[in-house]
């Protein structure tokens, strides 16, 4: 599969939905595995790296359902394609860093992903929609097995499977999945539930990773710890979490239809016109813009199946995605327009908020 | 507790040394602390006066501590980037991480896959929570009149349902 086709064929997780897939955007699963007595990608030479990819590659684009999988050495990928696929979740940000030495490889589906020579020797990712972690990992764990048969991991009784930094050892599985929680933020009830996520020894963080800004209300809720505890353990208490916020987030949805009618129509309405009409729209204005437009979805401003746009088009204006529509480098001002004409023309056919039958919050004038 | 030095007067004085994960202990009477210049900060090198008591000394294979044989890979380099350099690094600056991996983990003890093992089987997955949240949102959309998320989360309910059905042996 090349690049172009990549870019056609949308990922499963972006144009099917999940259980509770109107909160849980998509659940991720990444193991972590490393090459008995080779120096890790950080600290090896160029040789030792070429060394691991040769054996590795093979064995990767071998594996069963990678028959027309998008494969490359990160070398011959250009820093905007590096870039859009971190934009798609599919590589991390420091595996686009890389270059000479480092390789992705993911399914046409691009439900599994797998980074060569990252901070690992091998970093397996599954990423599912909606809420499924349990699948997620039997998916990767699969993969795995059968990548074992080839390959002599670095395993210790004790200390299992050895990471590169210790934060990742034993299972070397960081579960995750992206929560969209809208209501929460805006009844700033989302730093309580934030604190209470971390007292428990989940990480929380926002949209792509770093710090925890809410850009377009999405937040990651991940487990810390990897070692001593079993995969299923960790992702039963990370899913019994998540089913927690899930609860908090529908009844503040709830709360605020109920308590401010208004306020909730008001930042629908403007998010639709602003999307339908605005000329130029900076990239957090539009993720936000976005975010209440998914909002107004789940709670029947608009037809549902436009949920799958939203998502896409949250991906679509991200800088590297818009630069690769344009086919040249684009200035901010530039990148800001044509943001703003993507929306415009991919939300051209959709309906102005109504109310969907019986979905009228009280207090409205008759 | 006696003084390390004289080994006649009791010890007043405890000093402790952490050096690149090695904890060095010392205790002293005034006398002996004096002496050997520990009440002077200026002049004061716990290394030395280690070596002079006969403690085992602080771990120098080179300027640099430990070394991997492997790949070469030291503590400080280990200080620096927080990661190591290969698989065998962690038999050899083993006893400085235990403590570290307390800290971070839940446990010290790896209790999940081993490689050689067969895939985790297909268990068959606890959907209870997820069941009992998708009811309670369907009958509180019910009595909000909100047919349309009703009918979605009926949907989804079903396919879940369906799904428990087939993975049932």
């Amino acid at each position: 599969m090349d690049f172009p086709a990549l870019l056609r064929n949308p990922a499963d997780w972006m144009t099917q939905s999940g259980p509770n897939g109107d909160i849980v955007v998509t659940s991720r699963v990444r193991l972590a595995r490393n090459l008995r007595g080779m120096a890790f990608p950080g600290w090896s030479r160029k040789d030792d790296r070429s060394e691991v990819l040769q054996g590795l590659r093979p064995v990767i684009d071998g594996l069963p359902g990678m028959q027309d999988a998008f494969s490359r050495e990160l070398k011959d990928l250009d820093a905007i394609r590096k870039q859009v696929l971190v934009e798609r979740h599919l590589i991390s940000r420091e595996h686009a860093a890389k270059s000479v030495g480092s390789a992705a490889v993911m399914n046409p589906e691009q439900t599994i992903s797998i980074m060569i020579n990252e901070e690992d020797h091998l970093r397996m990712q599954a990423i599912l929609p909606g809420l499924q972690l349990h699948e997620a990992l039997a998916a990767i764990d699969n993969i795995d097995s059968l990548v074992e048969r080839s390959v002599n991991y670095a395993f210790d009784s004790k200390w299992g499977y050895l990471t590169a930094c210790p934060t990742n050892l034993g299972t070397g599985m960081r579960a995750s999945a992206m929560l969209h929680l809208p209501a929460l933020v805006l009844s700033e009830q989302i730093n309580q539930v934030v604190q209470a996520v971390n007292k428990i020894g989940l990480a929380v963080r926002g949209l792509y990773g770093e710090g925890t800004e809410a850009l377009a209300n999405l937040f990651q809720i991940s487990n810390q710890s990897t070692l001593g505890e079993s995969e299923r353990e960790i992702i039963a208490r990370l899913e019994k979490v998540i089913l927690q916020v899930i609860d908090h987030e529908k009844n503040a949805r709830q709360k605020l239809a109920l308590e401010k009618p208004a306020v909730l129509r008001d930042q629908i309405g403007r998010a639709y016109a602003i999307l339908r009409h605005a000329h130029i729209l900076p990239s957090k204005e539009a993720l936000n813009l976005l975010s209440m437009l998914r909002m107004g979805i789940d709670l029947g401003f608009f037809p549902r199946e436009q949920r799958s746009l939203t998502d896409m088009l949250l991906m679509e204006i991200q800088p590297a995605h818009l630069q690769i529509e344009a086919k040249r480098k684009l200035s901010a001002e530039e990148r800001d327009q044509l943001r703003a004409e993507i929306l415009r023309r991919k939300l051209k056919n959709l309906p102005a908020p109504g109310i969907s039958s019986g979905e009228d919050p009280g207090g409205t004038s008759n | 507790m006696q003084c390390d030095v004289c080994h006649e007067s009791s010890a007043t004085i405890f000093l402790t040394q952490v050096v690149e994960g090695k904890v060095q202990k010392v205790n002293l009477c005034q006398g002996c602390a004096q002496t050997k210049g520990v009440t002077d900060s200026t002049g004061f090198n716990l290394a030395e006066l280690l070596k002079g008591v006969g403690k085992e000394t602080i771990q120098a294979n080179s300027s640099r501590g430990l070394l991997c044989p492997t790949c070469g890979f030291s503590q400080s380099d280990f200080k620096k980037s927080g990661r190591l350099g290969c698989s065998e690094c962690y038999g050899v600056f083993h006893e400085g991480l235990e403590g570290l991996l307390k800290a971070m983990h839940k446990g010290v003890q790896h209790t999940g896959k081993r490689p050689g093992q067969a895939p985790l089987p297909a268990r068959r997955v606890d959907y209870s929570g997820q069941i009992d949240l998708l009811r309670k949102r369907l009958s509180a959309s019910v009595e909000a009149e909100n047919y349309e998320e009703a009918a979605q989360l009926r949907d989804e309910l079903r396919q879940l349902e369906s799904r428990i059905l087939d993975s049932e042996p």
